[in-house]
């Protein structure tokens, strides 16, 4: 053996303690507290990539692109409301509060909107009057802090959702520190400025579905019973939540999966509490059949939503029409490769950038910074989203054309197959090329 | 005067009579009678009316009101008054949890007691109880007046903001970040107009206040057990 030629073992890193690992354990050592950040999980789930659409063939005929008719529509709320909504795309903005995002973000995110026939969502923190006026259709949230909770703002809505749960936080409540509580955002919260504020998670005045059952009656008499009430869930349980829902009254459910964004939430719950929305869809819906509501209690699907593809794959599964929050920021300008150097400066690079908490965003979105959020221009932001959430549409279209349907609400998991075993039981399609679906009996 | 009986008219009869009212201009008082408990009775009004509730009222009794004073003579279930933004609801009986929750203004007078969770998330109402209330009152309450003529249950005032909290019993015990603090010329002042208000001939020298601390405000570490 010559001692001064042996070979030397490369320098290797841990699976387990990874870099992004040890990082955080000195990041917690250094400073006692746990890491706050915005968006959704980043790591690798099952999803709605993990599926195909088979298309039309022999045994199934085409609809010819941009001749034959391919309905988009939607309405949500006709079970017990005198004024249901009627969308002419699936694809609803998700409620995002102000506060969170800046005035002139929550203005493009309407303008954007309305632009394309669909609905977005106020959320903690209240109702503004720039996003009430640039929202053809807004949705108001009824959350637990019932932060700006007003009567007049509940009349002035399209609908109301009540907001039990987030896929990001399932159990958890809000969050928004100090750097964000402006003047403005203080005074509408009824807050004292610069506070690091934690908002609760359960509901002050019920407890339980029995409760929310008055709870939501309450609401519709104060409404003359006008609006459609909605109650969105983070998906945990979601066949019994669902159930439970509806059982309380809810004209439409609003599912929101684990890879669902949110402002700021801390990182060990959005990685870890909650299911992907992959997984939670057909136990929604199968409660929905059993019940015998399915498509009169509309079902809403949210989290990781990003192409027109996906908006079919959830509707294929059952859900009427979904909801897009992270996408939507992003076609305002979030994480835009432009704004690098910033972003460097700030110790992200774009893309990656989720310090939403810190109010410093470059792009204008996630801040309350007055001099920041004039970056951004609500008039071709709202544009930028009107555009994506055309292409969605159009996409969504294109797959159901090609699966021979002449509405989106047309397609069906049999027009579905699997690419992994996982995904395979999750969505309860076929693995592809086999008729096995895992946990089910037969196949062929 | 109107008189509704809701032995024979429904509480839609009622809410949406109510909710026709003018806005800007008194109406004759109304009388409400066999309410049985029913839920969301007179709420979402939003009219200057005087409305009488004859017996026991249901969860969210005066729910949301602007404006209007609602009597209720018998006891009010969960959340009455909740979020009200304006007017006076007087309930003669006892009222459960959460009376007057997240409640942006307005004056709620009971003279019972109330259950569990009094003001809980309170943003600006004035709630004067003339009884004792429950545990977990005031909870995160954020602003707004809670006056106790008697006894507080435990964690009074548990995560409170900027709220002040007037009792005159004992309080079995404080919830986090939740102090006694001084009784200065200012308070007494606040504290006598509060009760004069609610009809109360109650000496304030008699009272202890409390309020925050204002240690759990923003993050720190040595704070984390009260997280
Ligand atoms: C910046 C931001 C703020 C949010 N604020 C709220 C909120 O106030 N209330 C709420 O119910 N959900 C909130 N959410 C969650 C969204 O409503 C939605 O469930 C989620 O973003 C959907 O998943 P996606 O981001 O993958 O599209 C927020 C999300 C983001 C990204």
């Amino acid at each position: 053996m010559d001692i001064n030629n042996i070979p030397q073992t490369l320098p290797r890193f841990s699976a387990t303690f990874d870099p992004a690992t040890l990082a955080e354990i000195r990041r917690a050592a250094a400073t006692g507290i746990y890491d706050i950040r915005g968006g959704g999980t980043k790591r690798k789930l099952p999803h709605f990539d993990d599926l195909l659409f088979l298309g039309a063939s022999m045994s199934r005929y085409p609809l010819e692109g941009y001749r034959e008719k391919c309905g988009t529509d939607v309405w949500l709320g006709t079970r017990f409301a005198k004024k249901p909504i009627h969308l002419k795309t699936p694809v609803t903005i998700a409620g995002m509060s102000f506060g969170a995002l800046s005035g002139q973000a929550k203005e493009a995110l309407g303008r954007g909107a309305t632009i394309a026939g669909t609905s977005t969502t106020t959320g903690d923190g209240g109702m503004t009057p720039e996003e009430r006026g640039q929202s053809q259709t807004l949705v108001y949230q009824y959350l637990p802090s019932r932060y700006g909770m007003n009567p007049d703002d509940l009349r002035k809505a399209d609908a109301i959702e009540v907001v039990v749960g987030q896929g990001a936080k399932p159990g958890g409540g809000g969050m928004l520190l100090g750097q964000k509580i402006s003047d403005r955002v203080a005074e509408m919260r009824t807050l004292p400025k610069g506070i690091d504020q934690r908002s609760a998670c359960r509901h002050p005045d019920w407890t339980g579905p029995d409760d929310l059952e008055i709870k939501i009656e309450e609401l519709r008499e104060i409404t003359d019973w006008e609006k459609p009430i909605y109650v969105k869930v983070g998906a945990t349980r979601p066949y019994y939540d669902v159930a439970l829902a509806v059982k309380a009254g809810a004209d439409v459910v609003v599912l929101d999966g684990m890879q669902g964004g949110t402002a700021a939430t801390q990182e060990v719950f959005i990685e870890h509490v909650g299911i992907p929305t992959l997984a939670a869809i057909r136990p929604a819906v199968q409660a929905l059949q059993d019940l015998g509501m399915h498509r009169k209690v509309q079902l809403i699907v949210s989290g990781g939503i990003r192409n027109g593809a996906d908006v079919a794959k959830a509707l294929a599964l059952g859900a009427d029409a979904v909801a897009i929050g992270t996408a939507a920021l992003v076609a305002l300008g979030d994480n835009d490769p432009a704004l690098e150097a910033e972003y460097r400066k700030l110790g992200s690079t774009a893309g990656a950038y989720d310090d939403w908490h810190e109010g410093k965003d470059p792009a204008g979105i996630t801040t309350q910074d007055p001099l920041l959020a004039a970056r951004l221009d609500p008039v071709a932001a709202g544009r930028r989203l009107a555009n994506y959430l055309a292409v969605l549409t159009l996409e969504a279209q294109t797959i159901a054309r090609a699966c021979g349907k002449s509405h989106l609400h047309n397609l069906e998991p049999e027009d579905l197959v699997a690419l992994t075993i996982e995904a395979a039981a999750m969505a309860r399609v076929p693995l592809a090329g086999t008729g096995w679906i895992p946990g089910m009996a037969g196949g062929m | 005067m109107t008189t509704l009986d809701l032995s024979t008219a429904t509480r839609r009869d009622l809410n949406g009579a109510l909710h026709a009212l003018p806005k800007d201009a008194p109406t004759a008082d109304w009388t409400v009678l066999h309410p049985e408990g029913q839920h969301a009775l007179a709420a979402g009004v939003n009219a200057p009316v005087t409305v009488t509730i004859k017996g026991h009222a249901g969860y969210y009794c005066a729910g949301m009101n602007q404006q209007a004073t609602i009597i209720i003579e018998g006891n009010a279930g969960v959340g009455v008054a909740e979020n009200m933004m304006s007017g006076t609801v007087h309930v003669k009986g006892d009222a459960s949890q959460a009376a007057g929750a997240t409640a942006h203004g307005g004056l709620l007078v009971i003279d019972g007691n109330a259950s569990a969770r009094c003001g809980i998330s309170m943003k600006g109402v004035d709630i004067v109880v003339k009884g004792s209330i429950g545990p977990m009152s005031a909870f995160m309450a954020q602003s707004g007046r809670l006056v106790v003529l008697g006894d507080a249950g435990d964690a009074l005032g548990d995560s409170i903001y900027e709220t002040h909290i007037y009792v005159r019993g004992s309080v079995k015990s404080l919830g986090a970040d939740c102090v006694a603090k001084e009784m200065r010329a200012e308070h007494l002042a606040e504290l006598a107009e509060l009760l004069a208000a609610a009809g109360v001939d109650a000496r304030p020298e008699e009272f202890s206040r409390y309020g925050s601390g204002r240690t759990l405000y923003n993050f720190h570490v040595d704070n984390a057990g009260a997280y």
